[in-house]
């Protein structure tokens, strides 16, 4: 058993999770860190990861389930390649953040927390994302966009889909 | 990237370095950085609260408690280990001041740590950051990063002797994670949901040791007390309200950004001068001053300082300094709707008037808003507000029904029409859902 | 701590500094509302029902989590608190489903209750409420989600309390949801403590779901049948076509020696008790040799004949006589002076599970050196040597993890197994199957002895402390027994408690259900006072034990075997064939493997459709009261009564009855039940008075009171339904003596209880369940 530790994930973030549950007081403190980059590689918190998880930090899976379903970042299905959050709390509502996400469901054809069909895209609506003064704002994945207009949310997507990830705005 | 703004009444303390390169460690260096925590490790804890104390600073992270006297409850002799923790969760809606201050000054936040575990004698501080920052966090921890081969952080800090650690991290997805015991439960790998206080942090806080948590923003002010002396600072702001604070203006105004005013500041003067005014020349409606949980404000109300004593006098609060402006053409009820929504969604479930309180809020604002409402629901809306008022387990259901009594209150007449179908909008309209978060 | 004064509603109480309001207030009889809050759990505060008006407090504050302080003054029922309390519920009822007429807890809810007293009638909302369908999480419990109402003492007591932590809440705010650790089952120790706690109907039992409003039942406080440890339980009965039908087991007058606990066998395998296949006439072995149900009469006189002819052909050691686990006290002592005073043998005794002679042998004459299990729930140590509690002795084990939690008390774990309790021990070591008695050499002081990981802190720390209790297992007998309890006497104020495994082991071994030792452990060849007192004559020979009995059956030696309650066919492998040729009778509940061969079966009330005591193995002394009802059959007591009648015995020899002043305390059912009162009838046909009946166990109970000294306890305690504790001290034991090691520990689990467990579906359910799930996590 101690020769070889059997993990899910690669080997960059099986030895990045080995370091940061040295970094606390207490090994399950790293596991909401844990269950961000768990998702970020695998795209959503699979039943795999659950067991890992709960196996790296001495817990049970229940213990891992009742806090992953507790945070609203963290899925347990897969979404798309580029998550849209488009961000209708009140700052951005004021500044046409609805607009936006009719003009993303519109483009994109899906509905709340719905993925296309092609798997690229979802789309989300969210609570306040930090960017009120630059309102309406979006993210996509953890890319920050604010100050949108329709027409600049279209070259967002445009840009996503030709696969040139941020570039414009 | 967000757009950094200025005007000629701003008074630079905190946001001095915004624009400038500082989240480069030299260019920090450069800019007095650093110099404020060597000063503190040559004097000693009791300068520093003291300094502290004078400064006048109030937190930032809403609630306004004195910065100095919050240090100075942490016990001195106790043989459990202490820690700082700066709370970067900043989620309340109309809020994004934090989110400028990592990008552009992550070193002062972690000076002000350092400054704040030499206070408290803390050897170990944590910068917890909301999880949709990631590329703030990334920021935060190169500059961690770069402090610690300089020697600023990790063992033996600005050769003095004294170790010092500082962790980053995220969290993933909770506004409920922002009130300071739910952050820690968070940071130690778990729901969200907030301690039965007393005791607080500052005696049995992480990890069951003494804890300081403190709003990143008010961390950030910390080493330019040191730079330009407490007394210095606190004369900058009003009485009992020290030094400036970040504004962040929002909503229907002609120039919105983040402004850093003197603390006392006039709420008038800052919409209509600082942020140039109402958009487009339309009419001002309401204002919600310092974040979606502060209760509105009616355009005759705004006549205002901001600061945390004269915005309680004026029946509301100062607290994330997020002043959302509305102009005539919010529907009051759809407003009311989104912030109720947004902290229905948010609640931690924990405790009934809050789990129940919200739904139910939502439920009846969101039939009004539909068009279903009836004239009982009004008196509804209020009656559960009100019994929720006070009787949560932790703030956030204040939080949701302190706006929701101010909209219902002073905008009962808007609410009235769509009970009685005079909204000028039709249902059809209201057919889609609000909100179709969840 | 010191005591500290405050004022609630006008009055001044007093209390010790730290009481919590809530329980200070509940001391006083100011009765505070409280979902949330339950006692010996961790605090929530999420209910928001104990609010409270204090002064010089700018908000309502919760009395679950308010310490009381020196001055403090509080109201508890001002309207300002009454309306908090009010919108709460309104806010609960609003998605509630309201279905109190058919909800199992109807009657029985705190939510209920609440709105009773509070108010809140007016629905304030027109939504339709959120309807989901109910999850069978376990073959046991039901969760019916829209009436849940997220007081957490269900995660609490399944956690803290249970040590199991099968559940857990998922989602947040009002999706927020009680969730099991299998997804959608529950892979737990299905103690059904969280249905116990629950204030609503949210969590629900198999058993007992849609059968009955609580109101229907007639609820009686007895103790349960199963282990040794010997719970208080409340059985919920009901009038059924054939008696009263068990409906219902639970925990409701929680002050018994197991406070809040039940485990499973308790809670739900009583249903063995209304299996269909119950014996409920006499059947009699046939000249085809099939056996055939035959009225009482013959098969009485058919056995008492059978008996009579072998005792006078052969005499009395002809004849053996095997116990009872489960019977009563009285039923056991009256079986002994059955077998001695009319069929004139010692050859008598019962399966033992624990080593109770050479224990009571090594506490003669040291007074309050018994633990009781109450014990464990407030001694500052405790030391478990052997035995696993949590499979073995459920309610133990509870009582030790709330004493570990409550009183931060210090466990100490020597064991050859790998055990739950390990969790909560401040120090455990791993002993050899065999090195029980090297460790307590060791721990004596004796080096050499053992050598092990961990032991000499083990030591050093146990040697420390000033009070201590010990549980040791089976794995301890004879003169381990005795080092055991030297080893313990040098320390100071320590108790032991010795861990067998019926429910009245126990009493049987007290009761002398044992080959040389009369009932409170005098050996038959001594001076004694039974003879004296009976006016019988008491054979001095020392008889054959159960192993000896059953070879001796088989070589013929005994001619006949009378078995009661017992299954030692199954129990010790004996081949039917070795039976051939033995005049069986046998008295159960069950045709069990045993009873197949017998030439008699007579068939018997279990100890839920009877009244006696019955001792635990810690030496607590019960009363067990009779609930259920079985028309057909007949209390073991009664049978042996009887059967002694038939074969000519003096009837009010056997049972000294009208001494005192008392009737038959509900042993039969009488004539309401429609039923002849056949007691009545056979007291008159016999020319006695049939107010005074010779089935009255409290008759022989007197006789037990006046000859064994370790039973002679205030007994108004016990009437009331408390426990006593035996005086174990006082047992009169020859303590020179070895006798043969006839120990064989039962082995049963928490899904398991002998031979009886077999007989309960919802145990056989569990336990397939179980093995399913064993099976499918060794395939992953
Ligand atoms: C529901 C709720 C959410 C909160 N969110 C935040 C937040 O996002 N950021 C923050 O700094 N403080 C937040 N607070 C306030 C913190 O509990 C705490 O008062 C603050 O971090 C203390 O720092 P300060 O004294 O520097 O203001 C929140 C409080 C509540 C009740
Ligand atoms: S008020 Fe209650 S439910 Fe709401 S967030 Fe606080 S503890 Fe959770
Ligand atoms: S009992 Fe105090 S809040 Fe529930």
């Amino acid at each position: 058993m101690a020769t070889e530790k059997r993990t899910i994930f690669s080997p960059e973030l099986a030895a990045r999770f080995d370091r940061l549950v040295t970094l606390y007081p207490v090994k399950r403190s790293a596991l909401v860190p844990m269950l961000l980059y768990s998702q970020d590689e695998v795209g959503y918190i699979s039943p795999e990861v659950i067991v890992e998880l709960a196996d790296r930090l001495d817990i049970r899976t229940n213990d891992v389930e009742s806090v992953l379903s507790y945070y609203s970042m963290l899925r347990t299905k897969p979404v798309g390649k580029y998550n849209v959050q488009v961000c209708t709390n009140i700052s951005c509502m004021l500044r046409n953040g609805y607009g936006i996400l009719e003009h993303c469901k519109k483009r994109l054809g899906i509905g709340h927390k719905e993925v296309t069909p092609d798997g690229l895209f979802s789309l989300e609506e969210v609570e306040c994302i930090g960017a009120c003064c630059w309102a309406p704002a979006v993210q996509v994945n953890y890319d920050f966009y604010d100050d949108l207009t329709v027409e600049k949310m279209d070259q967002v997507l445009d840009d996503y889909q030709a696969g040139r990830g941020k570039v414009t705005v | 990237m967000p757009k950094l703004v200025s005007h000629p009444d701003e008074v630079r303390i905190i946001s001095r370095r915004f624009g400038t390169g500082a989240e480069n460690i030299d260019k920090y260096v450069e800019l007095d950085g650093y110099k404020a925590a060597q000063l503190c490790i040559e004097k000693g804890p009791e300068f520093i609260i003291n300094e502290m104390k004078a400064s006048g600073l109030r937190g930032r992270g809403g609630a306004g408690f004195p910065t100095g006297l919050k240090w100075s409850f942490v016990p001195k002799n106790v043989d459990r280990p202490k820690y700082v923790l700066v709370n970067g969760d900043e989620s309340e809606p109309g809020t994004c001041k934090d989110h400028l201050i990592f990008l552009h000054d992550p070193h002062a936040i972690i000076e002000g740590t350092i400054i704040a575990g030499l206070a408290i004698g803390a050897k170990m501080g944590f910068i917890y950051l909301r999880g949709e920052y990631r590329y703030l966090l990334k920021i935060m921890e190169k500059a961690v990063a770069d402090a610690y081969a300089k020697g600023y952080l990790g063992k033996n800090i600005f050769g003095s002797g004294i170790d010092f650690e500082v962790v980053t991290q995220t969290g993933a997805g909770a506004y409920e994670v922002g009130e300071e015991s739910a952050l820690m439960e968070s940071l130690e790998g778990k729901r969200g949901v907030p301690r039965i206080k007393p005791p607080f942090p500052a005696v049995v806080g992480l990890y069951g040791g003494p804890t300081v948590i403190n709003n990143a923003e008010t961390i950030a002010s910390v080493p330019h007390i040191f730079l330009m002396g407490g007394e210095a600072y606190a004369k900058v702001g009003s009485e009992r309200n020290g030094g400036t604070r970040l504004f962040g203006i929002s909503g229907h105004v002609e120039k919105p950004g983040v402004y850093e005013l003197p603390m006392g500041y006039n709420l008038k003067k800052a919409i209509y001068e600082v942020a140039g005014g109402v958009l487009g020349g339309k009419k001002l409606k309401a204002v919600v001053p310092g974040g979606s949980s502060t209760p509105v404000l009616t355009a005759d109300e705004l006549d205002v300082g901001l600061d945390f004593d004269q915005m309680g006098k004026a029946g509301t609060m100062l607290g994330s300094g997020g002043i959302v402006v509305l102009d005539e053409t919010v529907s009051m009820v759809e407003f009311a709707l989104r912030t109720i929504s947004f902290y229905q969604h948010e609640s931690c479930g924990w405790c009934i008037p809050c789990r129940e309180g919200t739904d139910w809020l939502k439920k009846t604002i969101g039939r009004v808003y539909a068009g279903g409402g009836v004239e009982k629901d009004l008196d509804n809306i209020k009656y559960l507000a009100e019994n929720m008022m006070g009787r949560t387990f932790c703030p956030l259901g204040d939080a949701a029904a302190m706006p929701t009594i101010g909209f219902i209150k002073k905008f009962r007449h808007e609410f009235e029409e769509y009970v009685r179908g005079n909204a000028g909008v039709s249902p059809a309209e209201h057919d889609a859902a609000l909100v179709s978060l969840g | 701590m010191a005591d500290v004064t405050f004022t609630v509603d006008g009055k001044k109480l007093t209390a010790p500094a730290g009481t919590l309001l809530i329980d200070a207030c509940r001391t006083a009889g100011i009765e505070i509302p409280a979902f949330c809050y339950y006692p010996g759990l961790s605090l929530q505060a999420a209910c928001r029902m104990c609010v409270v008006r204090i002064e010089k407090m700018p908000k309502l504050q919760t009395a679950c989590t308010t310490p009381v302080a020196e001055g403090m003054v509080v109201q508890t029922e001002t309207e300002e608190v009454k309306q908090s309390r009010k919108a709460v519920l309104e806010l609960l009822l609003g998605n509630h489903p309201l279905d109190c007429p058919v909800c199992d807890a109807g009657g029985e809810c705190e939510l209920q209750d609440m709105t009773f007293k509070y108010g809140a009638g007016e629905s304030k909302y027109i939504e339709t409420k959120q309807h989901r369908e109910e999850q069978k999480w376990s073959p046991v419990v039901y969760f019916d989600r829209p009436r849940c109402i997220l007081c957490y003492r269900c995660v609490r007591v399944c956690g803290e309390g249970m040590d199991v932590w099968a559940l857990g809440v998922q989602n947040r705010g009002v999706t927020s949801v009680i969730a099991p650790n299998g997804g959608d089952h529950l892979g737990c120790e299905e103690c059904g403590m969280c249905i116990d706690i629950c204030p609503v109907g949210a969590l629900t039992s198999d058993t007992y779901r849609y059968k009955t409003r609580p109101w229907e039942m007639n609820h009686v406080g007895t103790v349960c049948t199963h282990c040794g440890d010997g719970c208080k339980t409340t059985l919920g009965v009901k009038r059924s076509n054939d008696g009263m039908e068990i409906v219902r087991g639970d925990n409701r007058d929680k002050s018994g020696i197991n406070n809040d606990f039940l485990c499973i066998k308790g809670r739900y395998a009583f249903d063995f008790a209304n299996r269909t296949d119950r014996l409920t006439t006499p059947l009699v072995r046939q000249a085809d040799g099939k056996l055939a149900p035959v009225s009482w009469e013959e098969a009485l006189t058919f056995a008492a004949n059978k008996l009579n002819e072998v005792r006078s052909n052969r005499g009395g050691n002809a004849i053996g006589v095997i116990g009872s686990n489960r019977t009563t006290n009285e039923e056991n002592y009256l079986l002994q002076k059955f077998a001695r005073g009319v069929l004139g043998t010692n050859n008598i005794d019962h399966h033992r599970t624990a080593d109770y002679a050479a224990f009571a042998a090594a506490l003669k004459g040291k007074a309050n050196r018994e633990a009781s299990l109450r014990d464990f729930i407030s001694a500052p140590a405790m030391l478990l040597l052997g035995n696993d509690p949590t499979e073995q002795h459920p309610a133990l084990a509870w009582q030790i993890r709330s004493n570990v939690r409550q009183n931060r008390a210090r466990l100490y774990v020597a064991n050859h197994r790998e055990i739950k309790l390990r969790r909560q021990a401040k120090a455990a070591v791993e002993l050899p199957q065999d090195g029980y008695a090297s460790f307590i050499s060791y721990l004596a002081g004796n080096d050499g002895a053992f050598t092990g990981n961990d032991a000499n802190d083990f030591r050093e720390a146990l040697r420390k402390e000033e009070s201590l209790v010990i549980a040791f297992g089976s794995e301890f007998r004879g003169r381990d027994i005795q080092a055991l309890v030297e080893f313990g006497l040098s320390m100071p104020n320590v108790k032991f408690a010795c861990l067998g495994d019926y429910s009245n082991s126990r009493g049987a071994a007290d009761m002398g259900l044992l080959p040389d030792l009369l009932p409170g452990y005098v050996p038959v060849a001594s001076e004694h006072k039974f003879a004296e007192e009976t006016g019988i004559e008491w054979p001095k020979q020392p008889g054959l034990d159960l192993v000896q009995m059953l070879d001796a059956a088989g070589s013929g030696e005994i001619g006949a075997l009378y078995v009661v309650g017992a299954n030692p066919v199954a129990r010790y492998g004996v081949d039917p064939s070795a039976l051939k040729n033995t005049f069986l009778v046998v008295q159960d509940m069950f045709l069990t493997e045993t009873a197949v061969l017998a030439d008699v079966v007579f068939p018997a009330a279990n100890a839920y459709e009877k009244a006696g005591t019955i001792t635990n193995t810690y030496g607590d002394l019960q009363l067990v009261k009779k609930a259920a009802d079985k028309a057909g059959v007949r209390s073991d007591f009664e049978l042996i009564v009887r059967l002694a009648d038939k074969m000519g015995a003096d009837p009010k020899k056997l049972v000294p009855f009208g001494k005192g002043v008392r009737a038959d305390f509900g042993q039969s059912r009488g004539a309401q039940s429609g039923e002849a009162d056949r007691h009545a009838v056979w007291l008159s046909a016999n020319h006695l008075e049939p107010k005074l009946s010779p089935f009255d166990p409290f008759a022989i109970f007197d006789e037990i009171q006046r000859l064994v000294p370790s039973y002679n306890v205030p007994r108004l305690n016990l009437l009331a339904g408390n426990d006593e504790h035996v005086k174990s001290e006082l047992v009169q034991i020859d303590t020179t003596g070895s006798r043969r090691d006839l120990v064989l520990p039962a082995n049963d689990g928490l899904y398991t209880s002998g031979t009886l467990g077999r007989y309960s579906d919802k145990l056989a359910e569990v336990l397939a369940s179980k093995t399913t799930e064993i099976a499918e996590t060794a395939a992953d």
